[in-house]
């Protein structure tokens, strides 16, 4: 009895912290999708107004795609990008100081603004922009690329520049922990270095790479406001629609759209955890 | 207890000025009591300016703690937050959102000491007798309340403000005449192909549709009966329009923020767009050809005001009364005009200006001089005009005031839709 009381006290902070900044907010966030609002003001209701309007609504089906497809891409390249920095790092690098280095090399950029970063990309790849202007003065091109800047290009890569490292770090600290001799018997026993890769690194891997696989789906998902900057505002995720909403006071459809938003996510996180165990990994 | 009579213009050194006041009612405050008053006023950038405030703590003896925030904001501010605020500094067409909450109080006009002197557009609608009255949310139209606790808009003065008018401008587009090199006099030429990926518009729907509904008309596509307050079918059809351009590549990019626009001028990635006038400013000052071209079908309008919050009351509402009258009297008029707005009793900004600024600002003259904004940038050289002329012929050639329609949000989720397509 007494002892069962500790251990519940131990648990308490946190559970007190998760019931209060989690919970709770997402509790009341459900409970506002159901509201009704006028122009400048929300009223308690139980209406499935707000979700019948998201439903019905051909913006939701095309936002909802878009806002996969930037997710989609931005996984793929964060992978491949963040895959190969890690394995560099942890296999090629032999001296650890040079690795823990080349590690911090990574995160230098990290120590700034996100929001700074995203816009220094603006001015660069600009219809005048140095990006633009190189190529002209290589003879590469004639006339400035305008799909450089306010597309779908630079939106995607605004977000493998931001989200890589999110990548990098999980993987990389896997990598860390695959022991050495195992990659010395798959030597002596003969197998190439792609089938090293393919059945140890890999499948060794495979918690770390979900978990920069989880960072990267939820924060892409999440956004709006790399979409808004690099877009010139003219594409719009789901985030952008909440946005738009909260702005105009629409706080129950916002709420609705989040709602919407964060069953997405979980069910697709939960379809990844299916494949992967990463309690083994923590 | 002190019972000096506080003599708010005491401080100014000015002789003129100081005839000037004596004239004015100089309401009975205690001395000492109203420096520990602090007035919280929120609005838009526009007129939320620190060198209002730290004027105001030097004339008045009191503290303005001034916050910035974007129209949508200022908005959901007044509406959500009555207690948040003791001046709200909004445009009318939030005001006429935000009134049927309850949150701000009916100003007595008697109160007022430049009442008379304010512009006509604020009271009666008509800048000049023969003047027209604009489309859209109207500052007259939502300026007046029956009573102090009147909740509908009254048709004529009545004596209970809603606002009392600070500051407006007539917008129209931005262009970039080195780089256009021809003409530009229509609102239609925002959708000509030949500026294909090169135009923008603003991401603010209750002002962007304005400017739409301004291409439209000027297309011959559509006639509104009022752009100000379209119907349904009107809305679908401007969208229509617009998502077909959007489509085609006609626009480079949407803003949403004053920098935003200024970049997207100065780096020359848009050479047509919906702009404000201070963003032309700050291109100019950088050194780019940069004109707020008056065009045929005329200009979209706005208008802020200061609204006081209902929960306002003795010492605190005195001292609010005190501060529009400061307002009012000229020194930020002045101010204001040499940004390029305008003021609402533009004849005591004049005593605040020189006679080069008034001149080039008002009446739309030759500069004699060089003509320098508030913060020391020379905006424009001798022999430089104002772009649109004088502020009647600015002002009287208003198509239409910003609005929230009765349709609004019919017209928010259009574009929302607008924005995805």
């Amino acid at each position: 009895m007494h002892r069962t009381l500790i251990t519940w006290l131990q648990a308490a902070p946190l559970a007190v912290i998760l019931l209060g900044f989690l919970v709770a907010p997402i509790i009341m966030i459900v409970i506002v999708s159901f509201w009704g609002a006028t122009e400048f003001s929300i009223y308690p209701d139980f209406q499935l107004e707000n979700y019948k309007f998201l439903f019905s609504s051909p913006v939701t089906y095309k936002v909802f795609f878009v806002t996969f497809k930037y997710a989609f891409i931005t996984w793929a390249l964060t992978l491949t990008i963040g895959f190969t920095v890690a394995y560099f790092l942890a296999f090629h690098i032999r001296s650890q100081t040079t690795q823990i280095a080349l590690f911090l090399l990574c995160t230098i950029p990290f120590w700034t603004s996100n929001i700074i970063r995203m816009i220094s990309w603006i001015p660069f790849l600009g219809r005048n922009g140095i990006a633009n202007q190189t190529l002209i003065s290589w003879g590469v091109i004639d006339a400035p690329l305008d799909w450089l800047l306010y597309s779908d290009f630079s939106v995607i890569l605004a977000f493998v520049h931001l989200y890589t490292l999110f990548m990098v770090v999980p993987i990389f600290n896997t990598m860390m922990r695959i022991d050495k001799s195992l990659l010395e018997a798959a030597r002596d026993a003969g197998a190439s270095g792609f089938q090293t890769l393919c059945h140890l690194i890999i499948p060794l891997t495979k918690p770390g790479i979900m978990i920069g696989s989880i960072f990267v789906l939820t924060l892409v998902m999440g956004d709006f406001i790399t979409v808004r900057f690099m877009s010139g505002s003219q594409k719009a995720n789901v985030g952008r629609l909440i946005s738009n909403d909260i702005a105009l006071l629409q706080y129950p459809s916002a709420a609705a759209t989040a709602v919407v938003l964060l069953c997405t996510v979980l069910i697709m996180i939960a379809i990844m955890l299916r494949f992967v165990n990463i309690r083994k990994e923590l | 207890m002190s019972k000096m009579r506080y003599s708010r213009r005491a401080v100014l050194k000015n002789g003129a000025a100081a005839v000037a006041a004596s004239t004015l009612p100089a309401p009975m405050v205690w001395a000492q009591e109203i420096k520990d008053i602090t007035l919280r006023q929120f609005g838009t950038g526009v007129s939320n300016l620190n060198d209002v405030a730290n004027k105001v703590k030097e004339d008045l003896g009191f503290t303005l703690a001034m916050t910035a925030l974007d129209s949508d904001s200022v908005t959901q501010r007044a509406a959500t937050q009555p207690d948040s605020f003791d001046i709200a500094d909004i445009e009318y067409w939030i005001c006429k959102k935000v009134w049927p909450t309850g949150n701000l109080q009916a100003m007595d006009t008697s109160k007022i000491a430049n009442y008379d002197k304010i512009v006509g557009i604020f009271k009666s609608g008509k800048l000049t007798p023969e003047s027209e009255i604009a489309q859209g949310t109207a500052p007259h139209s939502v300026g007046f309340v029956d009573g102090p606790d009147g909740n509908s808009f009254a048709d004529e003065e009545t004596g209970w403000m809603t606002l009392i008018p600070t500051i407006y401008n007539a917008d129209t587009l931005g262009i970039r005449p080195d780089l256009i090199n021809r003409p530009i006099n229509n609102w239609s030429e925002l959708l000509n192909p030949e500026f294909k990926g090169k135009a923008s518009i603003l991401d603010i729907s209750s002002i962007g549709i304005m400017d739409m509904a301004m291409v439209c008309e000027s297309m011959g596509e559509i006639q509104y009966a009022d752009k100000g307050n379209m119907t349904r079918e009107e809305i679908d059809k401007t969208f229509a329009i617009f998502t077909e351009a959007k489509q085609n590549g006609q626009f480079r990019a949407f803003w949403k923020s004053f920098d935003e626009s200024v970049n997207l001028m100065a780096a020359g990635e848009v050479v047509i767009q919906s702009m404000w006038s201070p963003a032309i400013t700050a291109v100019k000052s950088r050194g780019i050809p940069c004109v707020y071209q008056p065009l045929e079908e005329g200009y979209r309008s706005w208008g802020g005001g200061i609204g006081l919050s209902k929960s306002l009351s003795g010492m605190e509402l005195d001292a609010a009364y005190e501060y529009i009258n400061w307002y009012l009297d000229g020194w930020v008029g002045g101010y204001l005009m040499r940004q390029g707005y305008y003021s609402a009793v533009p004849e005591t900004s004049k005593n605040h200006m020189s006679e080069n600024e008034w001149g080039y600002w008002f009446e739309g003259k030759q500069a004699t001089g060089d003509i320098t904004s508030p913060t020391g940038d020379v905006l424009a050289k001798a022999g430089e005009t104002r772009d649109g002329g004088s502020f009647y012929d600015r002002m009287g050639s208003v198509a239409c005031w910003n609005a929230v329609m009765d349709e609004n949000q019919y017209m928010v989720r259009k574009w929302n839709e607008f924005i995805a397509s």
